[in-house]
Protein backbone atom coordinates (compact mmCIF):
# COMPACT_ATOMS: atom_id res chain seq x y z
CA UNK A 1 0.00 0.00 0.00
CA UNK A 2 1.03 3.41 -0.93
CA UNK A 3 0.98 5.54 2.70
CA UNK A 4 0.69 9.72 1.95
CA UNK A 5 2.10 11.85 4.64
CA UNK A 6 2.04 15.42 5.47
CA UNK A 7 4.41 18.32 6.43
CA UNK A 8 6.56 17.58 4.84
CA UNK A 9 4.91 15.76 1.67
CA UNK A 10 6.50 12.80 1.33
CA UNK A 11 4.97 8.79 0.42
CA UNK A 12 6.21 5.32 1.74
CA UNK A 13 5.65 1.72 0.80
CA UNK A 14 4.21 -0.69 3.00
CA UNK A 15 2.66 -4.03 2.53
CA UNK A 16 -1.07 -5.01 3.48
CA UNK A 17 -3.27 -6.01 4.77
CA UNK A 18 -2.70 -3.96 8.00
CA UNK A 19 -4.69 -2.63 10.42
CA UNK A 20 -5.11 1.30 11.09
CA UNK A 21 -3.99 0.44 13.80
CA UNK A 22 -0.82 -1.68 13.25
CA UNK A 23 -0.03 1.04 10.30
CA UNK A 24 -0.09 4.89 13.03
CA UNK A 25 2.43 2.52 15.22
CA UNK A 26 4.76 1.04 12.59
CA UNK A 27 4.85 4.78 11.01
CA UNK A 28 4.80 5.97 14.54
CA UNK A 29 1.94 8.63 14.22
CA UNK A 30 -0.60 8.79 17.26
CA UNK A 31 -3.70 8.11 15.72
CA UNK A 32 -5.63 11.40 17.60
CA UNK A 33 -2.76 13.94 15.69
CA UNK A 34 -4.24 12.37 12.23
CA UNK A 35 -7.14 11.75 9.81
CA UNK A 36 -6.93 8.16 8.39
CA UNK A 37 -8.08 8.45 4.69
CA UNK A 38 -8.32 5.53 2.86
CA UNK A 39 -9.01 5.54 -0.94
CA UNK A 40 -10.53 8.93 0.04
CA UNK A 41 -12.59 7.46 2.66
CA UNK A 42 -12.06 8.25 6.57
CA UNK A 43 -11.98 5.25 8.41
CA UNK A 44 -11.76 4.23 12.44
CA UNK A 45 -8.90 2.94 13.70
CA UNK A 46 -10.33 -0.82 13.62
CA UNK A 47 -10.62 -0.51 9.90
CA UNK A 48 -8.01 -2.63 7.92
CA UNK A 49 -6.39 -1.03 4.72
CA UNK A 50 -5.74 -3.83 1.96
CA UNK A 51 -2.06 -4.17 -0.34
CA UNK A 52 -3.93 -2.28 -2.70
CA UNK A 53 -4.69 0.62 -0.89
CA UNK A 54 -3.34 4.23 -0.85
CA UNK A 55 -3.60 5.95 2.51
CA UNK A 56 -3.09 9.34 3.15
CA UNK A 57 -2.29 10.06 7.17
CA UNK A 58 -3.36 13.70 7.43
CA UNK A 59 -2.06 15.97 10.31
CA UNK A 60 -4.81 17.82 12.48
CA UNK A 61 -2.50 20.02 14.50
CA UNK A 62 -2.43 23.68 13.18
CA UNK A 63 0.44 25.98 14.63
CA UNK A 64 -0.93 29.60 14.13
CA UNK A 65 -0.93 31.54 17.66
CA UNK A 66 -3.72 34.11 16.74
CA UNK B 1 -17.24 0.43 15.43
CA UNK B 2 -20.61 1.71 14.95
CA UNK B 3 -22.09 5.12 15.16
CA UNK B 4 -23.25 6.13 18.93
CA UNK B 5 -26.75 7.52 17.35
CA UNK B 6 -27.29 5.25 14.64
CA UNK B 7 -25.21 2.15 14.80
CA UNK B 8 -24.23 2.29 11.44
CA UNK B 9 -20.22 2.03 10.51
CA UNK B 10 -18.50 4.82 12.08
CA UNK B 11 -16.42 6.97 10.18
CA UNK B 12 -14.90 9.06 13.30
CA UNK B 13 -14.05 7.98 16.93
CA UNK B 14 -13.98 11.02 19.04
CA UNK B 15 -12.30 9.95 22.03
CA UNK B 16 -13.28 12.64 24.71
CA UNK B 17 -17.42 11.85 24.02
CA UNK B 18 -16.06 8.19 23.78
CA UNK B 19 -18.03 7.60 20.90
CA UNK B 20 -17.98 6.84 17.08
CA UNK B 21 -19.92 8.92 14.35
CA UNK B 22 -21.23 7.76 10.97
CA UNK B 23 -20.88 10.87 8.28
CA UNK B 24 -24.54 11.99 8.63
CA UNK B 25 -24.37 11.90 12.57
CA UNK B 26 -20.68 13.41 12.77
CA UNK B 27 -21.33 16.54 10.65
CA UNK B 28 -24.74 16.85 12.56
CA UNK B 29 -22.73 16.33 15.93
CA UNK B 30 -20.29 19.34 14.74
CA UNK B 31 -23.21 22.12 13.37
CA UNK B 32 -25.33 21.18 17.01
CA UNK B 33 -21.97 21.94 18.91
CA UNK B 34 -21.59 25.05 16.79
CA UNK B 35 -25.13 26.18 17.39
CA UNK B 36 -24.82 25.32 21.47
CA UNK B 37 -21.85 27.36 21.87
CA UNK B 38 -23.74 30.04 20.39
CA UNK B 39 -26.73 30.15 21.93
CA UNK B 40 -24.96 29.25 25.31
CA UNK B 41 -22.22 32.45 25.03
CA UNK B 42 -25.00 34.52 23.28
CA UNK B 43 -22.34 35.20 20.29
CA UNK B 44 -25.10 36.55 17.56
CA UNK B 45 -29.07 36.06 16.60
CA UNK B 46 -30.12 35.33 13.27
CA UNK B 47 -30.58 38.81 12.09
CA UNK B 48 -26.89 39.85 13.07
CA UNK B 49 -24.22 39.98 10.64
CA UNK B 50 -21.25 38.11 11.02
CA UNK B 51 -17.71 38.15 9.58
CA UNK B 52 -15.99 35.13 9.67
CA UNK B 53 -11.80 35.52 9.39
CA UNK B 54 -10.75 32.92 7.20
CA UNK B 55 -7.39 31.53 6.46
CA UNK B 56 -7.80 28.83 3.96
CA UNK B 57 -7.21 26.37 6.83
CA UNK B 58 -9.42 23.75 8.04
CA UNK B 59 -10.99 25.29 10.95
CA UNK B 60 -12.08 28.72 9.18
CA UNK B 61 -13.60 27.61 6.71
CA UNK B 62 -15.31 24.39 8.47
CA UNK B 63 -17.03 27.13 10.64
CA UNK B 64 -17.92 29.64 7.58
CA UNK B 65 -20.02 26.73 5.58
CA UNK B 66 -21.32 25.55 9.53
CA UNK B 67 -22.39 29.05 10.46
CA UNK B 68 -24.10 29.17 6.89
CA UNK B 69 -25.44 26.07 7.44
CA UNK B 70 -27.26 26.97 10.34
CA UNK B 71 -28.78 30.08 8.45
CA UNK B 72 -26.74 32.82 9.66
CA UNK B 73 -26.03 35.71 7.61
CA UNK B 74 -22.41 35.16 7.18
CA UNK B 75 -19.42 37.12 4.40
CA UNK B 76 -15.27 36.08 5.30
CA UNK B 77 -12.63 38.02 5.35
CA UNK B 78 -8.98 36.85 4.03
CA UNK B 79 -5.98 38.64 4.59
CA UNK B 80 -2.73 38.50 2.69
CA UNK B 81 0.25 38.18 5.16
CA UNK B 82 2.79 38.02 2.31
CA UNK B 83 4.18 34.70 3.78
CA UNK B 84 5.18 33.22 0.08
CA UNK B 85 3.58 30.31 -1.23
CA UNK B 86 1.51 29.46 1.71
CA UNK B 87 -0.36 32.87 1.23
CA UNK B 88 -0.85 32.20 -2.49
CA UNK B 89 -2.04 28.96 -1.96
CA UNK B 90 -4.34 29.89 1.22
CA UNK B 91 -5.76 32.40 -0.82
CA UNK B 92 -6.24 30.02 -3.63
CA UNK B 93 -8.49 27.77 -0.82
CA UNK B 94 -10.21 30.81 0.58
CA UNK B 95 -11.71 31.87 -2.56
CA UNK B 96 -13.08 29.06 -4.26
CA UNK B 97 -14.74 28.05 -1.32
CA UNK B 98 -16.57 31.45 -1.36
CA UNK B 99 -17.20 31.08 -5.21
CA UNK B 100 -18.78 27.65 -5.38
CA UNK B 101 -21.15 29.01 -2.52
CA UNK B 102 -21.50 32.45 -4.03
CA UNK B 103 -20.45 33.65 -0.93
CA UNK B 104 -18.98 37.38 -0.20
CA UNK B 105 -15.08 37.14 0.67
CA UNK B 106 -13.68 40.54 1.54
CA UNK B 107 -9.78 40.33 0.80
CA UNK B 108 -7.21 42.82 2.57
CA UNK B 109 -3.85 42.59 1.28
CA UNK B 110 -1.35 43.30 3.99
CA UNK B 111 1.51 43.80 1.83
CA UNK B 112 -0.27 45.79 -1.16
CA UNK B 113 -2.13 48.00 1.38
CA UNK B 114 0.81 48.61 3.67
CA UNK B 115 3.94 48.00 1.93
CA UNK B 116 5.33 45.08 4.08
CA UNK B 117 4.79 41.49 4.53
CA UNK B 118 4.98 39.36 8.19
CA UNK B 119 8.80 38.26 7.41
CA UNK B 120 10.09 41.97 7.38
CA UNK B 121 7.47 43.63 10.08
CA UNK B 122 8.55 40.57 12.38
CA UNK B 123 12.58 41.52 11.67
CA UNK B 124 11.87 45.27 12.07
CA UNK B 125 9.70 45.47 14.69
CA UNK B 126 11.98 42.83 16.67
CA UNK B 127 8.86 40.37 17.43
CA UNK B 128 8.57 36.72 16.73
CA UNK B 129 6.83 36.34 13.31
CA UNK B 130 3.44 34.91 15.13
CA UNK B 131 3.25 38.24 17.23
CA UNK B 132 3.63 40.33 14.48
CA UNK B 133 1.17 38.57 12.30
CA UNK B 134 -0.99 37.84 15.10
CA UNK B 135 -0.85 41.51 16.05
CA UNK B 136 -1.61 42.89 12.51
CA UNK B 137 -4.16 40.23 12.02
CA UNK B 138 -6.22 41.33 14.85
CA UNK B 139 -6.08 44.56 13.91
CA UNK B 140 -7.22 44.76 10.47
CA UNK B 141 -10.04 41.93 11.53
CA UNK B 142 -11.66 44.63 13.65
CA UNK B 143 -10.98 47.46 11.69
CA UNK B 144 -12.64 45.31 8.56
CA UNK B 145 -15.68 44.42 10.53
CA UNK B 146 -16.31 47.70 11.75
CA UNK B 147 -16.16 49.22 8.20
CA UNK B 148 -18.26 46.85 6.66
CA UNK B 149 -20.83 47.84 9.39
CA UNK B 150 -20.67 43.86 11.03
CA UNK B 151 -22.11 43.05 13.95
CA UNK B 152 -19.62 40.51 14.96
CA UNK B 153 -16.05 38.94 14.01
CA UNK B 154 -16.38 35.02 14.28
CA UNK B 155 -12.40 33.52 14.33
CA UNK B 156 -11.89 29.85 13.70
CA UNK B 157 -10.10 28.91 16.87
CA UNK B 158 -11.06 25.69 17.96
CA UNK B 159 -10.99 23.85 21.35
CA UNK B 160 -7.39 22.57 21.12
CA UNK B 161 -6.33 26.45 20.31
CA UNK B 162 -7.95 27.58 23.09
CA UNK B 163 -6.91 24.87 25.92
CA UNK B 164 -3.19 25.69 24.40
CA UNK B 165 -3.83 29.46 24.83
CA UNK B 166 -5.20 29.47 28.58
CA UNK B 167 -2.23 26.88 29.30
CA UNK B 168 0.41 29.55 28.11
CA UNK B 169 -1.97 32.59 29.84
CA UNK B 170 -1.75 30.62 33.38
CA UNK B 171 2.01 29.45 32.66
CA UNK B 172 2.64 33.24 32.62
CA UNK B 173 -0.13 34.16 35.39
CA UNK B 174 -0.98 37.07 32.74
CA UNK B 175 -4.48 38.13 34.06
CA UNK B 176 -5.13 40.79 31.84
CA UNK B 177 -4.42 38.01 28.77
CA UNK B 178 -6.91 35.60 30.84
CA UNK B 179 -9.48 37.85 31.30
CA UNK B 180 -10.01 38.78 28.10
CA UNK B 181 -9.57 34.63 27.36
CA UNK B 182 -13.81 34.09 26.65
CA UNK B 183 -15.27 32.75 23.67
CA UNK B 184 -17.30 36.04 23.83
CA UNK B 185 -15.75 39.65 23.91
CA UNK B 186 -18.44 42.20 24.00
CA UNK B 187 -18.14 45.10 21.76
CA UNK B 188 -16.77 48.58 23.12
CA UNK B 189 -14.33 50.93 23.38
CA UNK B 190 -13.65 51.23 19.56
CA UNK B 191 -13.72 47.57 19.22
CA UNK B 192 -16.49 45.13 17.20
CA UNK B 193 -17.91 42.08 19.33
CA UNK B 194 -15.42 38.89 18.69
CA UNK B 195 -16.85 35.21 19.01
CA UNK B 196 -15.37 31.85 18.56
CA UNK B 197 -17.88 29.24 17.63
CA UNK B 198 -15.90 26.25 17.23
CA UNK B 199 -14.84 26.30 20.85
CA UNK B 200 -16.52 23.16 21.61
CA UNK B 201 -15.00 21.50 18.64
CA UNK B 202 -11.53 19.56 18.91
CA UNK B 203 -9.10 20.35 15.51
CA UNK B 204 -9.42 16.59 14.48
CA UNK B 205 -13.25 17.02 14.49
CA UNK B 206 -13.19 20.10 12.07
CA UNK B 207 -10.35 18.24 9.77
CA UNK B 208 -12.89 15.38 9.83
CA UNK B 209 -15.54 17.76 8.91
CA UNK B 210 -14.15 19.08 5.64
CA UNK B 211 -12.72 15.88 4.91
CA UNK B 212 -16.44 14.28 4.88
CA UNK B 213 -18.35 17.38 3.40
CA UNK B 214 -15.95 17.86 0.51
CA UNK B 215 -14.24 21.26 1.92
CA UNK B 216 -10.67 21.50 0.38
CA UNK B 217 -8.57 23.48 2.84
CA UNK B 218 -4.90 23.93 2.79
CA UNK B 219 -3.28 21.30 4.94
CA UNK B 220 0.38 22.33 4.56
CA UNK B 221 1.25 24.66 8.02
CA UNK B 222 2.42 28.22 7.72
CA UNK B 223 6.19 27.77 7.74
CA UNK B 224 6.56 30.68 9.89
CA UNK B 225 4.94 28.34 12.90
CA UNK B 226 7.85 26.02 13.30
CA UNK B 227 9.05 25.69 17.21
CA UNK B 228 6.24 28.31 18.12
CA UNK B 229 5.50 28.41 21.90
CA UNK B 230 1.54 27.87 20.51
CA UNK B 231 2.28 24.06 19.58
CA UNK B 232 4.62 22.97 22.43
CA UNK B 233 1.76 23.96 24.56
CA UNK B 234 -0.31 21.42 22.12
CA UNK B 235 2.07 19.13 22.26
CA UNK B 236 2.10 18.91 26.10
CA UNK B 237 -1.90 19.41 26.17
CA UNK B 238 -1.95 16.24 23.86
CA UNK B 239 0.31 13.98 26.37
CA UNK B 240 -2.18 14.36 28.87
CA UNK B 241 -5.61 13.94 26.71
CA UNK B 242 -3.64 10.86 25.68
CA UNK B 243 -3.69 9.55 28.92
CA UNK B 244 -6.65 10.92 30.31
CA UNK B 245 -9.20 11.73 27.57
CA UNK B 246 -11.40 14.60 28.47
CA UNK B 247 -8.54 16.84 30.28
CA UNK B 248 -8.21 19.28 27.57
CA UNK B 249 -12.06 20.18 28.05
CA UNK B 250 -12.03 20.17 31.34
CA UNK B 251 -9.36 22.51 31.62
CA UNK B 252 -10.88 24.73 29.54
CA UNK B 253 -14.32 24.21 30.29
CA UNK B 254 -13.28 24.33 33.96
CA UNK B 255 -11.78 27.58 33.32
CA UNK B 256 -14.14 29.45 31.82
CA UNK B 257 -17.27 28.11 34.22
CA UNK B 258 -15.26 28.75 37.03
CA UNK B 259 -11.99 30.92 36.47
CA UNK B 260 -12.94 33.57 34.05
CA UNK B 261 -15.47 35.40 36.19
CA UNK B 262 -12.92 36.35 38.83
CA UNK B 263 -10.66 37.74 36.18
CA UNK B 264 -12.73 39.48 34.76
CA UNK B 265 -12.10 42.69 36.17
CA UNK B 266 -8.72 43.19 35.41
CA UNK B 267 -9.84 43.45 31.56
CA UNK B 268 -12.71 45.80 32.16
CA UNK B 269 -10.46 48.40 33.96
CA UNK B 270 -8.00 47.90 30.90
CA UNK B 271 -10.90 48.90 28.64
CA UNK B 272 -11.33 51.94 30.53
CA UNK B 273 -8.32 53.11 29.64
CA UNK B 274 -8.87 52.72 25.91
CA UNK B 275 -9.06 55.31 23.36
CA UNK B 276 -8.58 56.27 19.71
CA UNK B 277 -4.96 55.74 17.96
CA UNK B 278 -4.24 59.17 16.54
CA UNK B 279 -3.09 57.62 13.24
CA UNK B 280 -6.07 54.51 12.69
CA UNK B 281 -8.30 55.81 15.39
CA UNK B 282 -8.22 52.26 16.21
CA UNK B 283 -8.56 51.54 20.54
CA UNK B 284 -5.25 51.59 21.97
CA UNK B 285 -4.08 51.97 25.29
CA UNK B 286 -0.71 53.58 24.15
CA UNK B 287 0.17 56.66 22.69
CA UNK B 288 -0.05 54.95 19.19
CA UNK B 289 -1.43 51.52 18.53
CA UNK B 290 0.60 48.85 18.13
CA UNK B 291 -0.15 48.21 14.82
CA UNK B 292 0.40 51.73 13.69
CA UNK B 293 3.74 51.09 15.27
CA UNK B 294 4.61 48.25 13.26
CA UNK B 295 3.58 49.75 9.83
CA UNK B 296 6.14 52.44 10.78
CA UNK B 297 8.76 50.15 11.85
CA UNK B 298 8.35 47.92 8.93
CA UNK B 299 8.04 50.63 5.63
CA UNK B 300 11.06 53.26 7.88
CA UNK B 301 13.90 53.67 5.02
CA UNK B 302 17.07 51.67 6.14
S1 LIG C 1 1.72 30.55 12.07
FE1 LIG C 1 2.24 32.56 12.87
S2 LIG C 1 3.01 33.71 11.10
FE2 LIG C 1 1.92 31.92 10.30
S3 LIG C 1 -0.16 32.65 9.89
FE3 LIG C 1 -0.16 31.79 11.96
S4 LIG C 1 0.27 33.52 13.33
FE4 LIG C 1 0.82 34.14 11.24
ZN1 LIG D 1 -25.14 7.68 12.59
ZN1 LIG E 1 -3.14 52.96 14.86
Amino acid sequence: MKVIMRNPRREIELRGPLSVTSLLATTEVRREAVLVIVDGTLVTADATVEDSATVELRPVISGGSS
Amino acid sequence: MKCRVCRDPAVIEVRRHNAGFCHPCFVKHCRDQVKKAVDAYKMFSENERVLVAVSGGKDSLALWDILVKLGYRVDGLYIGLGIGDYSSESAQYARSFAKAREATLVEVDLPATYGFDIATGSKAARRAPCSACGLSKRHLFNSEALRGGYDVLATGHNLDDEAAVLLGNVLRWDLAYLGRQHPVLEAGGGFVRKVKPLVRLAERETAAYCVLEGIDYIVEECPMSVGNRHLAYKGVLDDLEESSPGSKASFLFGYLERGSPLVAGVSAAEREALHPCPTCASPTVSEVCAFCKLVEKATAKR
